[in-house]
């Protein structure tokens, strides 16, 4: 069973924002409501700076289900965590509950009243018809039911940030980490756009040093 | 006396020390999951203007779709064929 998950690399992370905007444009998700976002420590010291993007974590035992008073979260098959807005009350119990700050509230009017909670949904949509126009207004763009990933992890220009089932995505980061070495050839030239000569092969992992 | 009780008692504790476990497999039940309606992934069509190919309603061939788009992510796979 495929149990879909997000990995992001902080080695290649360039704290470029674009998972933030593929996701707001695909998701047309609302001023102030941010599913994902890219955090940064040691912002600006050189050689400390590192960032992660980090959204819903899609929790194998979410605290956000358990919280919820009115139940309104639900798992799929791919282990995705999504939730029913129309149960949703807007209290925030997730969002106190939540390690990562995932569960949003958009907020209008001049009091800032908090409305139904907003979170990744890992492009698989909600309750609503797959591909409706009910569900995109609700919950976004139901990515998985046309056969792709999430919008953040295959726009990712550096490929930092990995998408899917746990168990490929953890495999690419493995042979990733094994191979790689440090500084401009974790994300360079040849990366981005290939060797240059056909038949090339990737680069040996270097012997007797670990990434 | 107090023995046997005492035992009776642990074991009672312990047949039911699992009641408070919360299901972490989902279960898709008559088109809902945890009550909650929804659809299966899989149980869609692909589009017709793309390069997506798998039979609705087979979850094996939905997953191979899957894999081979995680596979996209995969430099060395992707540019080193």
């Amino acid at each position: 069973m495929a149990r879909m998950k997000f990995l992001c690399d902080a080695e290649r992370c360039i704290e470029c924002n674009g998972c933030v905007t593929a996701c707001k444009n695909e998701n047309e998700v609302p001023w102030g409501v941010n599913r994902r976002r890219v955090v940064t420590i040691n912002d600006g010291v050189v050689g400390a700076e590192k960032s992660i993007s980090v959204a819903c974590m899609h929790c194998s035992d979410a605290p956000c289900m358990a919280v919820c008073p009115v139940d309104c979260f639900y798992k799929t098959d791919d282990g995705v965590v999504l939730h029913d807005k129309d149960l949703c009350i807007g209290c925030g119990y997730c969002f106190y509950a939540c390690p990562f700050g995932a569960p949003q509230f958009p907020q209008a009017g001049a009091f800032g009243l908090r409305g139904k909670m907003d979170k990744c949904t890992f492009c698989a949509g909600g309750p609503e018809a797959d591909r409706s126009a009910a569900e995109f207004e609700k919950y976004g763009r139901n990515r998985l039911s046309e056969g792709k990933l999430p919008a953040c992890a295959e726009m990712c220009s550096t490929k930092a940030l990995l998408g899917g089932d746990g168990d490929v995505v953890a495999d690419i980061y493995r042979e990733r980490v094994l191979r790689r070495g440090k500084g401009s050839e974790v994300w360079g030239w040849g990366t981005a756009y290939g060797p240059g000569t056909p038949g090339a092969r990737p680069p040996a992992a270097p012997q007797g040093r670990k990434s | 006396m107090k023995r046997p009780l005492a035992v009776v008692a642990a074991l009672a504790v312990l047949a039911v020390a699992g009641c408070g476990e919360r299901q972490q497999v989902s279960e898709y039940k008559r088109g809902k999951y945890q009550g909650k309606p929804d659809t299966q992934s899989w149980g869609n069509a692909p589009l017709t203007y793309e390069s997506q190919k798998w039979t609705p309603g087979d979850r094996t061939s939905w997953e191979t779709q899957i894999r081979a788009r995680q596979m996209g992510q995969h430099e060395d796979k992707r540019i080193y064929q």
